[in-house]
């Protein structure tokens, strides 16, 4: 396996997709290769960060007015309430 | 904000569902909170406003309620939202002039993901090999705003396919099978598209550092 092979890897290594001979010569690749080891790190620094990005959230009168909808749908869907 | 509420699987979908019927106002607010995050970014993938992708989310909550009911468990009821959601988006994307539906999007280029100058060529003793390798970054990589503006750019710069698969993967936590049920994409697909979308936001962040001088040359310019 070459470093130019090895790099497009990546993401099937990670996701434990990679045929067992392929994951073998790529750990093999690894132990072997300081470039490839800082790019799988670095790969990982990336997934890592965009982890972190803070989430997206609705407003909160966005948020209250869904509730309430909740709330005023089950009064208006429930047989017993009528 | 956010919640880490568990992705359901199928078999608790069917309890989910008979608390919601039943008027579970916990549990519809813990669902909003949690799914608000990977609805409001697909959304917005379809509408040109954060602002109208906010009204398509409520909508498409909305229609949640109104079809529950109708919910019979052939699909998760995340995939069954998503679904929701992405006919909502599109029906607003369409009056507002702007729609992106996922499967008719180009594909795109299917070049490597690290540029092949950065390798040495055919006729050296070591081809494929790294002519130099990647910079250091550094030891901890913490999410500054300046780097969390890096990492934005890089995903608004992304084509659209990649963007969405790496944010419902990397930013909102979905497990591949997930991502290839909500966007009907084969495994193979969803991870060249995963993959190609995180060497680009690395690519991002290893010329952002290469631009930062080391943490002891900066001047404590607050």
């Amino acid at each position: 396996m070459t470093c130019e092979e090895f790099v497009e890897l990546v993401t099937a290594y990670l996701e434990g997709t990679l045929s067992a001979e392929d994951h073998d010569a790529f750990d093999e690749h690894l132990a072997l290769c300081p470039g490839c080891d800082r790019y799988l790190e670095q790969f990982r620094a990336t997934i890592d960060l965009l982890g972190e990005l803070p989430e997206e959230s609705l407003s909160s009168p966005g948020r209250e007015r869904l509730l309430d909808a909740f709330a005023h749908w089950r009064r208006t869907s429930d047989p017993d309430a009528t | 904000m956010g919640g880490t509420l568990e992705a359901p699987e199928r078999s608790d979908d069917a309890a989910l569902v008979t608390r919601l019927r039943a008027g579970d106002e916990e549990t519809f607010a813990a669902l909003v909170d949690a799914w608000s995050s990977w609805m409001l970014r697909l959304a917005r993938e379809h509408v040109p406003s954060a602002s109208v992708a906010e009204e398509v989310v409520q909508e498409t909550w909305l229609a949640v309620l109104e079809g529950l009911d109708r919910f019979r468990g052939e699909a998760s009821l995340r995939t069954w939202v998503y679904r929701i959601l992405v006919n909502q988006a599109k029906q607003r994307g369409i009056r507002e002039r702007r729609t992106v539906p996922f499967a008719s999007l180009a594909p795109e280029d299917d070049g490597p993901t690290v540029d092949p100058a950065r390798f040495r060529g055919a006729g050296d003793p070591y081809p494929g090999g790294w002519r130099q390798f990647p910079e250091e970054w550094p030891e901890q990589v913490a999410l500054t705003r300046e780097v969390r503006e890096v990492v934005t750019v890089a995903l608004t710069e992304l084509p659209t396919r990649q963007r969405i698969v790496v944010a419902l993967r990397d930013l909102d936590g979905h497990t591949a099978d997930e991502v290839c049920d909500l966007l009907d994409i084969s495994a193979g697909n969803q991870r060249v598209l995963l993959h190609r979308g995180r060497a680009v936001v690395r690519t991002h962040l290893e010329r952002y550092f290469a631009g930062t001088p080391s943490r002891s040359e900066v001047s404590d310019d607050v």
